[in-house]
């Protein structure tokens, strides 16, 4: 039996339309379990903000405004080149593909970079939550914030760190010679994805960086 | 749901069980019905242990002194029992042993969607098992199932992080589970199957997996928090900060309420199915059963309120879920109708599946019945946390969803194994267990309303008799669970041969050899007509 007709037998598929529509309904329902993932992030998040907006808006002020601006700006280019590599791979432009790809994946492990440093400014600073929480004239209710903060722009991080892989394994993907043979949905897949996680930031930006402005 | 006729002359294709006999070819199988098996055994196996930490604590509740072990140890049982009841065993049963099994062969499917995320499903579920297993081994737990903080986070002297850690992990497992079901059943129907000529146990998988992706990853960012409270050493249900630790009940209860379903959902599946095919009718009010499975999912989000009445929860809140809960009753009530009424008049016999199906049907419309009296407020007041509670969540676990799990296997049974099970011992073994779980749990109701709080080892003299009777029916509610582990493993063996259809039922999973061929059929079946249409079936085919 040669390779093909293996492929064919061993999917549960009858062509490749089916094929296409399962894996998109798929990621669509995988992205369905995200939002009520995060989902239980951000409905603490407004009770404790509805509860103690004060103490909220004076621990949403200690966040580095600039730096959670220009990441904002980063992520959402690196979305727009994920939009075009997804153009590019439908018109069959491996090269212009591949570009888009590296160049989304720079975007997103710069965001990632300037995450952590700012998380190592908050080190400095005394303000991860626990033992060595250190923040004056600030009622209790701010070691929360710092505390949904951390959970809430962790789990983003996971995230983006999940989609940089994957964004890595396409881009190798496309110096394969068998990637121009057969149309493969899976740019779109990766991008919905990536699209996924930048709207996540959409909302915490404003929910963390602006609660105090 | 009426076929072409599709005589099968030429030799017939090697079975599912025949396609390879090695270790590897099991644990790296992507086929749904070896997966179905490797999630059987799975489950049967936790179901044992979690089954003798329920007979422990029977026999420690035959006396009314706290004799045979420690209260704390008695913690670490009740919580050991539900968390390995609810996860590793209730939750999956269904779903992913005969629902895994079936799904594809019901909607003419080669296998499901995606073949390897079934497989990574089940690598999960036993990876969480393990952890589980090991907090089990560390020592034990002692927050009950509900893992409700501060007991679980700030005074937590157990091993919590483990056991959830275990549940974190095998939640993905369900995720992917569901996640599969849906793309399946949306993208994979044979031609012809529409929507109206699905069985209804694919409706009510398909309800089913609408709950387990929506609500088990509420449940999964819950014991993250947990675990981050606990790397953290604070936390947002920490009271010291201003957090809330009813904001983690009402986090868990949104999983949790839902949940429910997910264990109940599969069984009325089941009962529609058995129900059809040994009254030989359709499903009366076809419709409306397969639309009553979608309500309850949906109504099943709205309702997880009721679980804490007596928590400071806001009255008007307690009023809203109070009467949501009422209305989920509705279709659950439905359902009981319609099978009834799909009974009414018909020729019926009196086979395994269907004694168990008739158990469901009674057992279930108990459970849910003194659902509704725990679902009023004031009377939940009364009987909050007391054995009412037990009794009335246990008819519908195992009264309802056991039994159905039961009814399904030994349905499907030959299309699994190829073989009939023994049919009188089965009979037997269903009234024995129908039986043994009536006098188990009928008397925890009687106690309950008396006032005997649960989850204590030591009670007053004057509950011992009820006690007695209970643990009475536990053993032989063990008779009824024991028998089937051993006739349907001898029939697995040397039980006569089943033939492909031993029903006589128009189902597509009939219309294959028995065991199912590796790739289910020879030729993609083209259906062109309702479900249950037991008249388009020749005599002959049988």
């Amino acid at each position: 039996m040669n390779q093909s007709t293996t492929e064919i037998e061993e999917t549960p598929y009858v062509d490749a339309t089916q094929h296409r529509e399962a894996n998109h309904l798929g990621m669509w329902m995988f992205l369905a379990t995200e939002i009520l993932f995060f989902g239980g992030l951000f409905s603490c998040y407004s009770i404790y903000r509805w509860t103690y907006p004060a103490a909220f808006a004076q621990a949403s002020n200690r966040l580095d405004f600039w730096i959670g601006t220009i990441n904002t700006g980063v992520l959402l280019t690196s979305s727009l080149f994920m939009a075009l590599a997804d153009l590019a791979h439908h018109a069959k432009a491996v090269r212009l593909t591949r570009i888009h790809l590296s160049l989304t994946a720079l975007l997103g492990a710069v965001f990632l970079g300037l995450k952590f440093y700012e998380y190592y400014q908050k080190y400095v600073e005394h303000l991860i939550p626990g033992p060595h929480f250190a923040f004056p004239d600030a009622p209790p209710q701010a070691q929360l914030f710092f505390f949904l903060y951390f959970a809430m722009t962790g789990l983003h991080a996971a995230h983006m760190i999940i989609g940089l892989c994957a964004l890595g394994w396409l881009v190798r993907r496309t110096t394969k010679p068998a990637w121009t043979a057969r149309h493969s949905d899976a740019v779109s897949i990766v991008g919905l994805y990536w699209h996924f996680v930048d709207c996540v930031w959409i909302f915490l930006y404003p929910l963390l960086y602006l609660a105090g402005r | 749901m009426s076929l072409l006729a599709a005589p099968i002359e030429k030799p017939p294709l090697p079975s599912y069980l025949e396609a390879g006999h090695s270790v590897r070819s099991w644990l790296c199988t992507l086929d749904h019905k070896r997966i179905g098996l490797l999630y059987l055994f799975s489950i049967t196996f936790f179901f044992a242990i979690a089954a003798v930490a329920a007979a422990l604590m029977r026999i420690e509740l035959l006396t009314p002194a706290g004799d045979v072990v420690a209260s704390d140890t008695y913690n670490r049982l009740f919580t050991l029992h539900g968390v390995l009841m609810v996860w590793f065993f209730l939750i999956p049963s269904i779903p992913s042993v005969l629902g895994n099994f079936v799904i594809p062969l019901m909607i003419g499917a080669r296998d499901v969607a995606f073949p390897r995320l079934n497989l990574v499903s089940w690598y999960l579920f036993i990876f969480g098992g393990a952890f589980t297993l090991y907090s089990i081994v560390g020592g034990g737990v002692d927050t009950g199932w509900t893992f409700y903080t501060p007991y679980s986070s700030t005074y937590s002297n157990s091993h919590v992080m483990a056991m959830a850690a275990g549940v974190f992990i095998t939640g993905f497992s369900s995720i992917a589970t569901g996640l599969n079901f849906i793309v399946t059943i949306h993208k994979l129907r044979a031609p012809g199957l529409t929507w109206f000529r699905l069985p209804l146990f694919i409706w009510s998988m398909y309800a089913t997996s609408v709950i387990m992706v929506l609500a088990t990853p509420v449940l999964a960012i819950t014991l993250l928090l947990i675990g981050l409270e606990r790397f953290f050493g604070v936390g947002i249900f920490d009271p010291k900060l201003g957090g809330d630790p009813l904001l983690f009940q009402h986090l868990f209860w949104f999983y949790s309420h839902p949940a429910v379903y997910i264990m109940i959902l599969p069984g009325m599946g089941v009962v529609s199915e058995t129900i059809a095919a040994f009254a030989r009718k359709p499903i009366f009010g076809y419709h409306v059963v397969a639309f009553a499975s979608l309500a309850i999912a949906g109504l099943g989000f709205l309702v997880w309120g009721h679980h804490m009445f007596v928590s400071s929860q806001s009255v008007y809140a307690g009023v809203v879920f109070s009467l949501l809960s009422f209305l989920v009753a509705v279709p659950s009530a439905v359902k009981v109708f319609s099978w009834t009424a799909t009974l009414y008049r018909a020729s019926i016999s009196f086979e395994t599946p269907l004694i168990y199906a008739l158990g469901f049907m009674g057992l279930f419309t108990i459970g849910g019945l003194t659902g509704m009296i725990l679902a009023t407020l004031a009377v939940d007041v009364h009987v909050h946390d007391t054995y009412f509670v037990v009794a009335h969540f246990h008819y519908i676990m195992v009264g309802g969803m056991v039994l159905g799990y039961l009814g399904g296997l030994h349905y499907w049974w030959p299309k699994i194994s190829g073989r009939m099970y023994h049919e009188w011992t089965a009979r037997i073994s269903a009234l024995i267990t129908f039986i043994g779980f009536n006098l188990t749990f009928f008397p925890q109701f009687v106690l309950g309303y008396m006032g005997m709080p649960r989850r204590y080892h030591a009670y007053p003299q004057e509950f011992q008799m009820l006690n007695v009777l209970s643990t009475a029916g536990a053993s032989i509610l063990a008779i009824g669970y024991i028998l089937p582990l051993i006739y349907l493993t001898w029939s697995f063996f040397y039980g006569k041969k089943a033939g492909p259809n031993p029903w006589r039922n128009p189902g597509l999973e009939w219309q294959t050899a028995s065991p199912a061929p590796e790739h289910n059929f020879e030729t993609t079946p083209v259906v062109n007509g309702p479900p249950y249409d037991f008249e388009v079936l020749p005599e002959e085919s049988v």
